[in-house]
């Protein structure tokens, strides 16, 4: 039970697919100006990734290895249209603003990666929970990213009143450069610093270096 | 004696990287996925189809309130709605056989029974074919025509683009013109959904006085009433929307219906 249960709390921090892994940073960067899309797109990629985890283990003994990967993405892309249909009749406004996004799941590289590195190894349930980890992974930083973007460039969150602006008698001075796609940047950039001073064991030993600087060490 | 239950177990014995193992497992996948994809698409259409069109009823509101004074006309006129008549677009007499509510343009089109070819020289806005009907909205106040809306289509850039232009009572001077629908380039040719650049398109005027479209979107600034601004690197999304408004305000488009309103009134 522990090791399933890993399953999901290594890709929280430990192992997560943002700030260690650096994948679908696309996503990350473009989804996050309000915290209800951000939730949106978490909860989008979480499906897909627990399904396309599950469809790809169930028959992973059956996949040629020449054509696993076309293979893979087949059934990633169908259950994104399917889930970008679902969003459309069912949560038209946010389908709206997510717009693209929903569709550009497919070239996440945490979904194919999860499937080709987990999926296609390992028995259906650990594939599922692997991928609703690694999706709750992926939630998380997006969520925080979202709140922190939302918060600081518009003082709302989930569009309730948090600060109110100067504009409308309040004291707090929207952010504008939070509503830009380099605001996420920089936020990750901040999150990834404050992960790896934490969790030291993260930060990376430089492969290559100069001279001096490896003599030293 | 064939099995299938045999076949199928053979089939999965089979190696992983034999041949017809690879094929069959190939056109096994796509033929499930397909399956999958075509059920979720139809039975969520209907839903789909309501969304589009209450946004679609939603931005033909917000036209009609953003141009000043229409909306007490309306009121004065007890109107809350525009009337839709459905025009014959070749001879641009209104059609009153058909309930224009149930007419079904995106049906028409797709029936070749009834589409109507484009001619290619004709066709500046790339759409190939048209129906041989198009609904049109009126505004109107004891007998005069105050604003008439026309549905336009036509490619931009990557995608097709819908609007609603809205020309007042001399058929040459635009009121408002609105995108419905366009899948352009985010950040470049998708801001001619921005408000801002659709009210620039306020009292231009589509005709000179010898009667030639001669509307454009230009690249910069515009100058005098035939030129709206253009988006600085979306200069093939503008030159769409040009097409767009001079196909359907042209010869094969609404033409003779809006010559025949200025010549006739309704």
């Amino acid at each position: 039970m522990t090791s399933l249960m890993k399953h999901i709390s290594s890709p929280l921090i430990n192992n997560n697919p943002i700030t260690l892994q650096i994948l679908g940073i696309c996503s990350a960067l473009a989804v996050t100006t309000s915290l209800t899309t951000a939730v949106t797109m978490s909860l989008a990629l979480t499906v897909v990734l627990c399904l396309s985890s599950a469809v790809i283990s169930l028959i992973r003994r059956h996949i040629p290895s020449v054509i696993r990967l076309i293979v893979q993405i087949t059934i990633i892309a169908s259950l994104v249209i399917v889930i970008d249909e679902i969003l459309q009749a069912y949560a038209f406004e946010i389908s709206r603003q997510l717009s693209i996004f929903v569709g550009l799941i497919v070239t996440n590289c945490l979904v194919l990666g999860r499937a080709e590195a987990f999926a296609m190894r390992n028995p259906v349930l650990p594939s599922i929970l692997d991928g609703l980890g690694n999706g709750l992974g992926y939630s998380l930083i997006l969520i925080i990213v979202g709140s922190v973007r939302e918060l600081l460039g518009k003082g709302t969150l989930l569009n309730y009143t948090v600060f109110t602006p100067v504009a409308d008698g309040g004291w707090f001075e929207p952010l504008g450069l939070m509503q830009l796609a380099p605001s996420a940047f920089f936020i990750l950039g901040l999150l990834v610093w404050l992960v790896r001073s934490i969790w030291t064991q993260q930060v990376d030993v430089p492969k290559f270096g100069l001279k001096a600087q490896r003599s030293r060490s | 004696m064939f099995n299938p239950i045999q076949a199928w177990r053979g089939f999965l014995e089979r190696e992983n990287d034999d041949r017809v193992k690879v094929y069959g497992v190939a056109i096994l996948v796509a033929f499930v996925c397909a399956i999958v994809i075509s059920t979720a698409s139809v039975t969520l259409r209907p839903m789909q189809n309501a969304h589009l069109e209450a946004e679609r009823q939603a931005r033909m509101d917000a036209m009609l309130d953003r141009l000043p004074s229409m909306r007490t006309i309306m009121e004065e006129a007890g109107v809350d709605a525009l009337e839709t008549r459905l025009v014959d677009l070749a001879s641009g007499e209104f059609v009153t056989d058909i309930d224009p509510d149930s007419y079904d343009v995106q049906a028409a089109l797709n029936d070749p029974e009834q589409s109507v070819a484009i001619p290619p020289e004709l066709d500046v806005a790339g759409l190939q074919k048209r129906a041989p009907y198009a609904p049109v909205y009126l505004l109107q106040s004891e007998g005069a025509l105050l604003l008439v809306v026309l549905p336009v289509s036509g490619v931009g850039y990557q995608s097709t683009l819908r609007a609603m232009l809205a020309l007042e009572a001399d058929m040459t001077t635009v009121a408002a013109l609105t995108i419905i629908e366009q899948g352009e380039t985010a950040g470049l040719g998708a801001r001619i959904e921005e408000p801002d650049w659709q009210a620039q398109w306020q009292g231009k005027k589509v005709f000179d006085e010898t009667g030639t479209i001669v509307i454009q979107v230009v690249r910069g600034q515009a100058d005098g009433p035939y030129e709206v601004d253009g988006i600085s690197g979306a200069s093939r999304t503008g030159n769409g929307v040009t097409n767009m408004v001079r196909y359907w305000l042209g010869d094969h488009g609404f033409g003779p219906f809006l010559s025949r309103l200025q010549k006739e009134g309704l």
